[in-house]
C-alpha cells in the first residue's frame, strides 16, 4: 500500500448528501477483475449523459457540463469535499479504487459510511472527518473561489488553507500509523500467527463444531 | 460479571488480540465468497505468495453476474453470453479449484445468492462470526451470528489470516412492540425503521432487533429485517437465538450432528442479551402502527406507508433536505404530494437476498393465484434465491401459479436487484421491487425503483399500480 504522509492539492466540491457507492462506480464496471482502470468511470452516471459500459471509448461520450468534475477549474482536483454519509450502500471496494484511480487522495466529509471508510484506508487514501460547521465553511470558501487548494498533514492531523486557517481532525492511532508507514495489515496480522493458533486451540475445546470443515 | 448484550457476547468470544489503541483482532468462523468482490483478493494473495489460512472455512458461489434464463443456464459457464460476466464466474471457478475452496458452481442445484445459500445449508449458525465481500452479509445475523460485509482488501485479509482487524461498534436496540396487522410484513418493519433512523442512523452500531413483533417473525422474516440493517448504516443486524432459530438450523447439511448438536444447541440458547444489559441507544417502535411501506425516492430512507403521499418541499427543514427531495423527485419523475397508489408501474421484480426465500414466494403466489398481471406491466419477474428454493417452489406448484398469472419464472441469482446481468430496467421505468436498494441507476440506467414486500409487489403486478394489500381483494 502506498504511504500517506501529507498531501497538497486542488479541492473539488461535491455538494450532495448520502452519496452511495452505486453512484461512485456503477455496477457494470464491477465486472473488471483488476484494481485499476476505474478512474475514467468514476461517477459515470453524473459525468456523462449516456449509459457507460466497460471498455467504451469515453472520449466519444456526451459529457454533462454541469457536473463538478467536468468543470475546468476542478479537472486536476485531488481532494474531494463531500457531505454526510459519503460512500453508503454497497461494500464494493471498487468505489475507493475508482476515486484513487481518478486521482483523489483525500475525501473530506462530515461523516462516512462504515465499510467505505475502511476501504479507503486499505488503499492509501485518507477519508477525513471535519465538523459540519467546518464543512459548510469549506463549501462556501470553495464556491466563492476563496479556497482553491488544501494542504493535509496526517502526522499533525491538520488541514491548512492557503490563507491562515487550520482545521484539526481526529483519526484513530492505528489507522494513522498504517497510512503513514504504508503498512500491509495482512503482513502485520501474520506476525500474530501464534496468537491465532492459540485462539483456535482454545476455542476448539469450547465450540468444536465451529471447526468442522465445510465438506459438501 | 457485568451484563452483556448479544453483540458483546459474540464479540468477546472472538477476540484473538485486544490492543490498547481500541482495535481488536477478531477471529472469523465462516467466509462466503462470490465472483464480483473476490478476484482482486485472490490475485493479491497470489502476488504476496500467501495461501488460505483455513481453506475449509470458506464457501463460494457465483450469484451477482449469472444469467437467469433457462437457455443460458443449461450450458453452465459456457452459456453466459456476456464475456465479462463469464470471465468473472470463470475466475471464481479457477480460484476455488486451485485453492480447494468448496464452490456451488453454476450447474450445482445448491447455487444461489450467497445470503440465501448460507442459512439454507446450515453453514450459518448461531454464535458464529461470518463475513462476505458483500454488504448484505448482515442477513445472517437473523440466526444470532455476528455477520458483516467487508471490502475486497478485507476479503484478502480473512482468506490469508482467518481474522479481521476491527474496532468494536456501539450497541443499538430496536424494539418493535405489539403485533403487525395482517398484510404487514418483516419488510415493512425494516423499511419503516430505516425511514425513521435514516440511512446513516445506524452507522457505527450493531443493531439488535427485538420485541414482540420480531419474536413473532419466522427466521426468514428475521433475515429480511437483518438484511436491511446495512441500509440504516449498521454493518451488522442481530436477533437473539430462540427455539425457532434452533429448529431452523436442525438437520441442515452443514449443521452439527449427534452429541455435537446437543452441545451446540445448549450454547446457542445462551445467545441472548442479558436482561439488564445496557445499550448505547434504544429506539422503540409500535408494530400496530406500521403500514405496508413503499419507497418513493432514491434512498431506502425515502419511504412512506401505502396510504401516504410523496412529501412536499414545505415539509423539508434544511436546504440539504430540500436539495435531496428535489433531486429524488426529478429522478423518479414524481411530483410533490402525489399519492403513492397513483404511481404507474412498468416492471415487477420479486427476488434478491431480501425476499427470495420459499416463504416469500409462497406469500406472493398466494396473492397472484388465479389472477393475471396487468396488461400495462411490461415484465414481471420472479427469481428464486437459490436452486433449492427454485426446486421447492416448482414442487409446490408455485412456479406454475406465477407463470399462469403472466410472471416469468427464472433461474436463481441476484438478477434485477443490481442488474449486473441482462435483467434490468429501461430508462424512466418504474419497478415494484422486493430488493433492498433504490439508488439512482441501481436496477438499470435511469430506472426507478420502489422497494416493497413480496405481497405488495405481487398485488401491484396484478393491479398495475400500488394497492393497499390490507384491503385489496
Ligand atoms: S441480491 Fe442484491 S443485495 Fe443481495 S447480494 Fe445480490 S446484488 Fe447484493
Amino acid at each position: 500500500m502506498q504511504a500517506f504522509t501529507s498531501h497538497h492539492g486542488i479541492v473539488a466540491p461535491f455538494d450532495r448528501a448520502n452519496v452511495d457507492t452505486d453512484l461512485i462506480i456503477p455496477k457494470q464496471f464491477l465486472k473488471a477483475v483488476k484494481k485499476t482502470g476505474f478512474g475514467p468511470n468514476l461517477f459515470d452516471q453524473l459525468r456523462y449523459k449516456d449509459e457507460g459500459q466497460l471498455g467504451m471509448d469515453n472520449s466519444k461520450r456526451p459529457v454533462n457540463p454541469d457536473f463538478v468534475l467536468n468543470q475546468k477549474r476542478y479537472t486536476n482536483a485531488t481532494i474531494l469535499l463531500a457531505r454526510e454519509n459519503f460512500g453508503c450502500g454497497s461494500s464494493r471496494e471498487h468505489a475507493a479504487w475508482a476515486l484513487l484511480d481518478y486521482g483523489f487522495r483525500v475525501i473530506v466529509a462530515p461523516s462516512f459510511a462504515d465499510i467505505f471508510y475502511n476501504n479507503c484506508f486499505k488503499n492509501g487514501m485518507l477519508p477525513l472527518v471535519l465538523l459540519d460547521m467546518e464543512i459548510d465553511e469549506l463549501f462556501q470558501g470553495v464556491e466563492s473561489g476563496a479556497v482553491v487548494e488544501l494542504t493535509v498533514n496526517l502526522q499533525a492531523q491538520e488541514v491548512r488553507l492557503a490563507k491562515g486557517k487550520n482545521y484539526h481532525f481526529e483519526i484513530d492511532p492505528f489507522r494513522k500509523k498504517c497510512l503513514l508507514l504504508g503498512l500491509d495489515d495482512i503482513g502485520l496480522t501474520l506476525e500474530k500467527q501464534q496468537l491465532i493458533r492459540d485462539y483456535e486451540r482454545k476455542q476448539k475445546e469450547i465450540c468444536p463444531w465451529l471447526f468442522e470443515d465445510i465438506i459438501v | 460479571m457485568s451484563p452483556k448484550t448479544l453483540y458483546d457476547k459474540l464479540w468477546d468470544s472472538h477476540i484473538v488480540e485486544k490492543r490498547d489503541d481500541g482495535i481488536a483482532l477478531i477471529y472469523i468462523d465462516r467466509h462466503l465468497l462470490h465472483e464480483v468482490t473476490s478476484p482482486q483478493a485472490f490475485e493479491g494473495m497470489k502476488i504476496a505468495g500467501r495461501t488460505p489460512w483455513r481453506t475449509a472455512a470458506n464457501l463460494a458461489t457465483p450469484d451477482h453476474n449469472v444469467p437467469t434464463t433457462k437457455s443460458e443456464r443449461l450450458a453452465g459457464i459456457d452459456g453466459i453470453v456476456d464475456p465479462l460476466s463469464k470471465l468473472q464466474v470463470e475466475i471464481l471457478d479457477v480460484n476455488c479449484k486451485d485453492l480447494g475452496i468448496v464452490q456451488f458452481g453454476m450447474e450445482d442445484v445448491r447455487q444461489g445468492i450467497v445470503h440465501v445459500v448460507g442459512p439454507e445449508q446450515g453453514l450459518t449458525q448461531p454464535g458464529m462470526t461470518m463475513v462476505c465481500g458483500d454488504s448484505h452479509t448482515s442477513t445472517h445475523g437473523a440466526l444470532g451470528a455476528l455477520a458483516q460485509g467487508i471490502g475486497t482488501s478485507e476479503v484478502e485479509h480473512v482468506l490469508s489470516t482467518q481474522c479481521l482487524l476491527q474496532k468494536k461498534s456501539k450497541n443499538m436496540l430496536i424494539q418493535v412492540n405489539g403485533q403487525l396487522a395482517t398484510g404487514v410484513t418483516a419488510k415493512d418493519i425494516v423499511l419503516h425503521v430505516i425511514g425513521v433512523l435514516g440511512t446513516a442512523g445506524g452507522t457505527g452500531y450493531t443493531i439488535e432487533f427485538a420485541g414482540e413483533a420480531i419474536a413473532a417473525l419466522s427466521i426468514e422474516g428475521r433475515m429480511t429485517v437483518c438484511n436491511m440493517a446495512i441500509e440504516a448504516g449498521a454493518r451488522a443486524g442481530l436477533v437473539a437465538v430462540d427455539a425457532k432459530t434452533v429448529e431452523f438450523v436442525k438437520g441442515r447439511p452443514l449443521a452439527p450432528r449427534g452429541a455435537m448438536w446437543d452441545r451446540a444447541k445448549d450454547y446457542w440458547l445462551t445467545l441472548v442479551s442479558d436482561s439488564d444489559a445496557v445499550f448505547d441507544k434504544v429506539v422503540q417502535f409500535d408494530a400496530t402502527q406500521i403500514e405496508p411501506q413503499v419507497t418513493w425516492g432514491t434512498s431506502p430512507e425515502m419511504v412512506i406507508g401505502i396510504s401516504g403521499k410523496v412529501p412536499t418541499m414545505g415539509m423539508m427543514k434544511t436546504s440539504s433536505e430540500k436539495d435531496s427531495l428535489g433531486r429524488a423527485l426529478g429522478y423518479m419523475g414524481l411530483s410533490e404530494g402525489q399519492s403513492i397508489k397513483d404511481i404507474k408501474l412498468d416492471r415487477i421484480f420479486i427476488g434478491s437476498c431480501t425476499n427470495s426465500r420459499i416463504e416469500d414466494l409462497r406469500a406472493a403466489a398466494e396473492i397472484v393465484k388465479g389472477k393475471t398481471v396487468a396488461t400495462s406491466i411490461k415484465q414481471a419477474l420472479v427469481v428464486p434465491g437459490s436452486g433449492l428454493v427454485q426446486q421447492q417452489a416448482e414442487k409446490e406448484g408455485l412456479a406454475k401459479i406465477f407463470v399462469e398469472a403472466g410472471f416469468e419464472w427464472r433461474q436463481p441469482g441476484c438478477s434485477m436487484c443490481l442488474a449486473m446481468n441482462a435483467d434490468k430496467l429501461g430508462q424512466g421505468e418504474h419497478c415494484a421491487s422486493t430488493s433492498n436498494r433504490n439508488f439512482e441507476g441501481r436496477q438499470g440506467f435511469g430506472g426507478r425503483t420502489h422497494l416493497v414486500s413480496p405481497i405488495m409487489a405481487a398485488a401491484a403486478a396484478i393491479a398495475g399500480h400500488f394497492v393497499d394489500i390490507r384491503s385489496w381483494k
